[in-house]
């Protein structure tokens, strides 16, 4: 299986009530296998004649209690923001895939890490935070479906699960099982008809004057709850490592490569590898800096999560980059020559 | 497998219409059932149809991991354009199985790399399936590589096969096993 | 003493923020009322779209939802199809459904959603001053178009019932107008078909466009405002049953 039907499979194991989506290269396959499979299951399966109706139509069936997701590759999530804001406001849970390619504009198909900014900072308008992973195997890309509608569910956010080119196109074994999952408040805010109770509204307009900064105070103690709570990260082989290594997808996995071939070369590196990029591993990256060490943030970008892994480190240690952007891949080759020039002041220091 | 690692990276290449992504998913297939780790990683182009297709497999002990190949130790090239495009990425000592149905020019090279010369087409002709060329070269690069062999990819085939395809199943059986006793030969 | 005339249970008791002579009012509760008499509040979800109608769940007492500018027919949609028991109906306006959000209903209708639409045509952007609406009158004056809508700079008036009735999936499309008692009357029928017509389950998306009065950016009173429906919208957009 191809990531991106794994994905699409994981998420039918997780009970996804409707798919809603618009073809764009490289996520067909999610869109194609939706159809098919969520028919055979009696589910709901739309193409939708955008983006914009796409997330529109998730915010409809979220509306009424129901477990919702879309997919999409970014251009098509950057017109689903608004829809995303609306969800953040109306506090709806949704699912939202990003097979994430080259930007900006229609760039190119190639894999690409340059949606980081704008999935970890909300990305449409408002102060609103929306949780997100970044996995770096299809078995991980699946186990991430169920946990992103359990948390949608559970802070009633959009989850997002950022993959890339590589991760929705690539195949490796997977195993696709039910996991117990979380237990969940019910949903006694949906739309299902004033039955026996007094109405519900699902709404983000609060025009009297202080309510939406109320509500703003509300949505921010609910991320600080996400931040203090659901932060996922692998720590590989830095308890004694000079040089840290931090990435994401599948530029961990290039990373890790170069990260053995280091040691193997008697350097001692390490790697972070934020699973969810938002909330970050803010606290675990700042404990690694409280040791004499140099991190290497390396992205498929121009350096975007960089700027977390320098919040974290704050100045307590140098924090370098290296990256590709618009659909380049590091290899590593390039990667093992930063980490081998960086670990030479060390080894002196040491010395 | 290669003896400096555990791992073996492949890269299988040809025309569109070649069958060289169902060649590199069988190979993932098969590796997997004998229980290996394994990444399959197609090229994938705006074009749907025709232009250049290769994909990758890395097949290790250990988690992969990345699925990229940037130095492989065996390519399997159907035709000219993917033999020169690949050629120069096979690691010093590496395996090229060509497809000399096609590619009849003698190939510009590392002296270390071993070269398995098929007639890919050739022999799937002669069996009368001439769509059967991918699984030829595979066979022959199964027989020669790894510890897998084509009675492993003939097993692994009707995982991967579409089942609207199944009614060709015993003649690309066949077709695998016509390969692997052509690199026998060849040895 | 006996009760003649009652406020309908659905319509909430309370003030609207609309202004005088608005159609609004009018509209909501002819909604009300159909619900109440069809007996079908408990499983109606209605949706408010951005204008001045955003504050609807204020006044209609049923489950309702606020979406983003032009996206009801979508989050109908998402609604439906996750609740084919449900009755769902979007209360949209001209800005809402023939600006910004003409994709969604196009697309809606061709798909054939089995959703009510009730769609107010007053010619003219409210909530936000008064600019020009593509339902805009060739001359109407608005703070958009301040020496008159010209066909030329502006092009024509956007006739909606006409474009969705040519679909296969709309099953119901009807124009009606609020000038006047009898015309209330039959705009009321026509709104309740098409909430009948889902209540069956038939095949499609039906739509109720209604001619409204906007006596503010009209720039005209309340009784005016009426005539004006009378003598110069309808002449744009002609009542009547354009489909099913």
């Amino acid at each position: 299986m191809c990531g991106n039907e794994a994905l699409a499979e994981a998420a039918i194991i997780a009970g996804c009530d409707a798919y809603f989506g618009y073809p764009i290269t490289p996520q067909n396959e999610i869109t194609a296998y939706m159809s098919r499979r969520m028919a055979e299951e009696g589910r709901v399966f739309v193409q939708s004649e955008s983006e914009l109706a796409a997330i529109n139509m998730v915010f409809g069936a979220s509306a009424t209690g129901k477990r919702a997701m879309t997919s999409s590759s970014s251009p098509g999530i950057s017109l689903m923001q608004e829809g995303i804001s609306y969800l953040a406001g109306a506090e709806l849970p949704a699912v939202v895939v990003n097979v994430m390619r080259g930007g900006p504009g229609l760039g190119n198909i190639a894999p690409s890490q340059a949606d980081y900014f704008q999935a970890t900072r909300g990305g449409g308008h408002g102060d609103y935070r929306t949780i997100v992973f970044g996995p770096s195997t299809v078995q991980e890309v699946a186990d991430c479906m169920q946990l992103a509608f359990d948390l949608a569910d559970q802070y009633r956010m959009t989850a997002v699960v950022l993959a890339d080119g590589f991760l929705g196109q690539m195949m490796e074994p997977v195993v696709l099982e039910k996991k117990p999952g979380r237990k969940l408040p019910p949903k006694d805010w949906a739309l299902t008809g004033a039955k026996a109770r007094p109405q519900n509204i699902v709404r983000s307009l609060w025009l009297p004057e202080g309510s939406l900064e109320e509500l703003n105070h509300k949505l921010q103690a609910k991320y600080d709850r996400v931040q203090a709570d659901e932060v996922v990260c692998e720590q590989y082989d830095t308890e004694d490592a000079d040089v840290v290594v931090v990435a994401y997808g599948v530029a961990a996995r290039i990373a890790r490569s170069a990260v053995n071939k280091a040691r193997h070369e008697g350097i001692r590196a390490g790697l972070i590898r934020p699973i969810t990029l938002w909330p970050f591993p803010t606290e675990q990256i700042s404990m690694a800096a409280d040791e004499l060490r140099i991190f290497l943030t390396v992205e498929m970008s121009n350096g975007q999560m960089v700027e977390d892994v320098k919040l974290a480190v704050n100045g307590k240690a140098p924090v370098l980059f290296h990256g590709r952007p618009g659909g380049g891949v590091p290899t590593v080759e390039e990667i093992l020559e930063r980490i081998r020039q960086l670990s030479i002041p060390r080894r002196v220091r040491t010395a | 497998m290669t003896a400096d690692n555990s791992c073996e990276e492949v890269v299988i290449a040809g025309f569109g219409g070649q069958g060289i992504m169902l060649a590199g998913k069988l190979l993932a297939q098969a590796a997997m059932k004998a229980g290996k780790e394994v990444t399959y990683m197609p090229s994938y182009g705006a074009e749907v149809r025709g232009g250049t297709a290769n994909c990758m497999v890395v097949i290790a002990d250990e988690p992969i991991a990345s699925p990229l190949v940037a130095r492989a130790d065996s390519l399997i090239a159907m035709n000219k354009a993917s033999l020169n495009k690949f050629g120069a990425r096979l690691k010093p000592g590496g395996l090229l199985v060509l497809n000399s149905s096609l590619i009849d020019t003698e190939p510009q090279i590392d002296e270390s790399v071993e070269i398995l010369a098929v007639p890919a087409d050739g022999i799937a002709v002669e069996l009368k399936s001439p769509r059967s060329a991918n699984m030829v070269a595979l066979g022959a690069y199964l027989q020669r590589r790894g510890s897998l062999g084509p009675e492993a990819a003939a097993q692994a085939l009707p995982d991967v096969l579409a089942k609207r395809y199944h009614k060709t199943l015993s003649a690309n059986i066949e077709a695998l096993r016509r390969g692997g006793e052509f690199a026998e030969k060849d040895m | 003493m006996k009760t003649v005339f009652a406020r309908t249970p659905t319509l909430k008791d309370c003030p609207t923020h609309y202004c005088p002579g608005c159609g609004h009012g009018i509209a909501h509760r002819l909604i009300a009322e159909i619900i109440d008499e069809m007996g079908i509040r408990d499983r109606t979800i209605g949706i408010a779209p951005v204008g001045c109608a955003v504050l609807a769940y204020n006044y209609l007492d049923v489950d309702m939802i606020e979406v983003a500018h032009g996206r009801a027919p979508a989050v109908a949609t998402g609604m439906k199809r996750t609740n084919p028991g449900k009755i769902i109906f979007s209360y949209q306006g001209d800005g809402d459904l023939a600006a910004i959000g003409t994709a969604e209903i196009i697309h809606a209708a061709h798909r054939g959603e089995q959703i009510t639409v009730v769609f107010i045509n007053n010619a003219v952007f409210g909530m936000t001053g008064g600019q020009m609406a593509p339902t805009t009158t060739l001359g109407q004056v608005t703070a958009t178009t301040p020496k008159g809508r010209s066909a030329a700079r502006e092009g024509y008036p956007l006739q909606i019932a006409e474009l969705l009735a040519i679909l296969p999936g709309a099953a119901y499309v009807e124009r009606c107008a609020l000038s006047g008692p009898a015309r209330v009357r039959k705009t009321k029928g026509a709104i309740r078909h098409a909430f009948e017509l889902q209540a069956e389950g038939a095949e499609g998306l039906s739509l109720v466009e209604v001619l409204s009065p906007c006596p503010t950016y009209w720039r005209m009173p309340p009784a005016k405002a009426m005539e004006w429906i009378e003598s110069e919208m309808i002449k744009v957009f002609p009542l009547g049953r354009l489909k099913g």
